[in-house]
Order: C-alpha cells, then structure tokens, then sequence
C-alpha cells in the first residue's frame, strides 16, 4: 500500500507536465497555472492521508489546481486582466461536474504537450530558459535538479525560470505549434530540450534514482510524435535512434545492487536488441538522406557501441573519428573529452590523457563529475594510482548521485587494495 | 495585443539618399505599409526625421538640461515605427521581418503595456 505522501511525490513526479498542459488549456498564464499547480501539490499533501487517495490522481490535482487558478485571479483583484481565462476556467469545472468519471477526458492530446514544448522553445527565450523551462513545466523537475544539469545555483535558475514565464505573458509568445514555415529554426532547439530531458531520466542527476525511466520514455515519446509532424527530418529520426539505442542498455546499466555499471561492465547479452534494431533501421535510414547532424553522428555511436560485442573489440578509432565530426557540429568541452576517452582505448591512455591537457589547463570542466572521473580512469590505466585516487576523490565530491557515489568509492577501494598488494 | 515594431537603422547598412536601393527600401516601406493597413492591423506608424534633427531632455536633480543629438550615440539610430495589433508574438515577428529596416537595422519588437 503506498503512503498518501508517497502517492503525492509519485504524481507529481510522472504527471507534472500532463497536469500543466491541461491547465494551460485555459490558462494562458504559466506562472499563475505553475503557482496553482503547486498549491494544489500542497493541498493533496493535506488532504490525502485524511481521506485517502483519490482513484485518479492525476484528474484530482487538475481539478484542485483549476480552482486554486479561480481563487488566485478572484484574490489577487486580477478578475479583469484575466477575463477569458476565468471564464474558461469555471466553465472546465463545471463541465467536469457534470460529466464525472470519464478519465479519458483529462488525458490531453500528445499534440498538447507538443504544443507546450514548442512555447517553452520559442526562439524570443533565451537557449538556457528554454531548456529549464521545459524540464520545469514538461518534464516535472525540481529547479535544484535543473541548477545542477547546468552547474549553476539553484536561485539563479528559479529567476531564470521565472523570467521566462514572464516573458512568454508579456510579449504574447503563443502557445501553438508553429506554422511550417517557422518549423526548422523551433525544431533545433527542441530536439536539444528533449534530449536533455531523456538524459534527465537515464542517470538522474540526484538521489537513490539512478534510473527514472519515465523521463526517458516520455522522450522518446515526444520523439514519436515529432517523427509523425515531421517524417522527412532527418535529425528528429537522428535523435529518435539515438534514444532508442541509450534505452536498449537500460536492463545492462545497474546491477543487482543498484550500482551503476559503465559501458565496460555491462553484461551485453542483456541489451534489448529489439531497440537496437530499431534504433539502428532509423539511424540508416537518416543517414542515407544525406543531411547530417549532430543527433545522426550521436546515434551512429551509439551504434557502433551496440554492434560491439565486447568493450575490448570496440572500434574505438571508428568512435575517435565520429567524436572529431561531431566536434565540428558540437564544439564543446564535453565532446572534447569523450573523443579523449575513445582514444585511450584506440591508441593508449597516455594519449588520452594528452588530448584532455587542454582541458585540465583551461578548467571549464572543473565542476563536471564525468571529467574527473574519465581522468581518474585514464591515469589508472596509465599505471599513476596516486593521482588516479586524487581525481577520483574530487569526482565523489561533485556527485550527488548515490550509485555513482558507489560506483566511484569501489574504484579507489580497488586502487587501495592494489597499492597494498604491492 | 499592440506590439510596437521599433526600427533601428544602422548607417553603415542604410543606403545613401538617391540611390537605387534608397528607392527600393522606400518602394518596400510603401508595400508593407499597404500590406499591414489591408490586414487591418495597422494602429499607426511614421518615419522620423534624422539624427541631427533629434534633441534630448534629462532632468537630473532638478535641473534640466537639454542637449542636441539622441540620448546615446550608438551605431544604430531609432528611424521609425509601426504599431500593430497582433493576436500573438509570432504574428508580430512575421510583420517585422518583412520591414525593410530589418535589412538595413533591426526591428525590436515590444508588447505595449496595458495600464489599469
């Protein structure tokens, strides 16, 4: 039996974004629909252990948050700015008096959600907020978790948020999917937005969660959904077989335990090879098109990793040379740092380690876990246990994720046993 | 929503009075003055004079000063304005790139305040 408190935590953290379309449906006002939103959150978290929970809790938050929205508007003296909505608003509610317990009628169109995304990606936003923005209103996740994915603070990502909720109310920015003509320049963003949001649920960057599958799958749904308005793009069916090979690992990537297992460990007879097959059918029939991408080189590899059938018979000169042509679409430090990685398997750590020298001068990667952790691996190969334990120890600093942490603190257990062997 | 579509001109871009392309970008203006009056959301919109006709009033501790030329020199001057009444951002935006401005400026786009 699951806790009211529980059940609260759960809907919020699966129906966020569903919840908040539906709401926007009539409420123009993203902050006002957020803040009810949450009121409504606080109100189940009261309500719930007196008289359980309700059978559809989804159905009861929308309903709570769109009264909460009629009280806001008739509190805050805003009954005049707000007219339409108010009106829109009481006339769901009394719709929904009337006609109870029909669930499918609070399931809103995938379009809906689409539609949300696109206003959360319109190019008169900021790139960062609309990438926060979308992983606040679509995804459901906490303004700390977004701070940490874009290693700021956590009050600068909630002005940020904020700031942009204002803009889209004050400047008129529409809540529609755009016209056909507007597609590519709103499309490249989005795609980056869904991916980050997939990514969100494949390592989850906080708590004991390593593995939060409904993000990823919500992705990968809203890749169905795009590839549907837009069958011809080539990077829509990119990043749909890029997400698909990532899930095809999912079973591999924890043990038994929960820890968490790198591409080295992972038992590959447990790779989903129907999504493999999938992902790869796309990624060909992309590439064949003759525009590539960033997405089509991610996924090709991807691919490369999921026709492997060991780490050691990896071609990692073939991954070396897509992380250098990704580079050219991609110029980032990360980028930098997995081509690195792949050329301490291709040719020898101590080349690895020469490819990140730039890198380590410069900092930009500093307070990024993975680079710390690449580096430690790498200088371990390479024979330097001492320094290995030190960048190591600076990686579990940076990680607030409990297998990870895990993961790490083996790692220098192993390295200690070895130094004591010796 | 009104949005008013401010044009900024900058000199390096405009081209010089006579020209062909001079009479080109005034052609354009006079077509998409049509266009946006046809649609029925033209509110108003005007050319303003130059840069050397414009003067600058501040008032700093109670004093007043009044100064030739706009209140910043800048490379791009403020040359003219339209404003439209639009049912969204995208309506307005798709309105200021079709301004000839946007060739040889910017447009800014700003949603007018609604006061009370």
């Amino acid at each position: 039996m699951t806790s009211p408190a529980k059940a609260v935590e759960q809907v919020v953290r699966e129906e966020w974004g569903r919840v908040l379309a539906s709401l926007l449906l009539h409420l123009r006002d993203m902050e006002l629909a957020e803040d009810a939103l949450q009121e409504a959150v606080l109100s189940a978290l009261d309500t719930w252990p007196k008289r359980g929970i309700p059978n559809t809790p989804r159905a009861w938050l929308l309903t709570a948050a769109r009264r909460k929205a009629i009280d806001r508007i008739r509190r805050n003296q805003t009954t005049a700015k707000f007219e339409g909505e108010l009106q829109r608003l009481i006339e769901a509610d009394q719709r929904e008096k009337e006609e109870t317990e029909r669930s499918s009628r609070e399931e809103p169109l995938q379009d809906e959600r689409l539609r949300l995304i696109f206003c959360c990606c319109h190019p008169a936003l900021s790139e960062d907020a609309r990438v926060s923005l979308t992983l606040k209103t679509i995804a459901g996740m906490k303004t700390s978790e977004i701070a940490r994915a874009f290693l700021t603070s956590e009050e600068t990502m909630a002005q940020r948020i904020v700031r942009a909720k204002r803009k889209i109310r004050d400047a008129g920015i529409p809540y529609e999917v755009p016209t056909p003509d507007l597609w590519p320049e709103r499309l490249e963003s989005v795609l980056s937005v869904i991916y980050f949001v997939f990514n969100e649920g494949y390592s989850a960057t906080s708590g004991d969660q390593l593995l939060r599958s409904d993000l990823s799958l919500e992705a990968i749904r809203l890749c169905e959904v795009l590839q549907v308005l837009l069958p011809k793009d080539t990077e829509v069916a990119g990043l749909h077989a890029l997400l698909l090979l990532h899930e095809s690992r999912r079973p591999a990537r924890v043990d038994a335990n929960g820890g968490l297992l790198t591409l080295e460990d992972q038992d590959r007879r447990i790779w989903d090879q129907g999504l493999i097959k999938q992902g790869t059918r796309l990624l060909l029939s992309a590439l064949t098109r003759g525009s590539i991408g960033s997405f089509q080189i991610q996924a090709a590899i991807s691919a490369v990793h999921a026709g492997s059938s060991s780490f050691e018979e990896t071609d990692w000169m073939e991954i070396n040379l897509l992380y250098q042509k990704l580079y050219e679409f991609l110029p980032t430090p990360v980028v930098m740092l997995n081509s690195a990685v792949a050329l301490s398997y291709a040719r020898s750590p101590a080349a690895g380690l020469v490819a990140i020298r730039e890198l380590e001068e410069t900092g930009v990667l500093d307070d990024y876990q993975p680079f710390h952790a690449a580096r430690a691996a790498m200088l371990r190969r390479a024979g330097n246990e001492g320094s290995a334990q030190e960048a190591y120890k600076r990686a579990i600093a940076l990680t607030r994720n409990e297998p990870e942490r895990r993961y790490l603190e083996k790692q220098i257990t192993a390295l200690e046993s070895s130094a004591l062997a010796k | 929503m009104q949005y008013m579509l401010l044009i900024q001109s900058a000199e390096e871009l405009y081209p010089e009075r006579g020209s062909e392309e001079f009479s080109e970008m005034m052609a354009g203006y006079g077509s998409f003055t049509q266009e946006v009056m046809e649609a029925g959301v033209f509110v108003a919109g005007d050319p303003l004079q130059g840069r050397e006709t414009a003067t600058t009033v501040r008032i700093r501790n109670g004093q007043k000063t009044v100064t030739d030329g706009p209140f910043a020199e800048t490379k791009e001057l403020l040359g003219g304005y339209y404003l439209l009444e639009c049912q969204s951002l995208d309506e307005a935006l798709g309105y200021a790139e079709k301004i000839p401005g946007a060739k040889y400026g910017s447009v800014e786009v700003r949603p007018v305040m609604v006061m009370g």
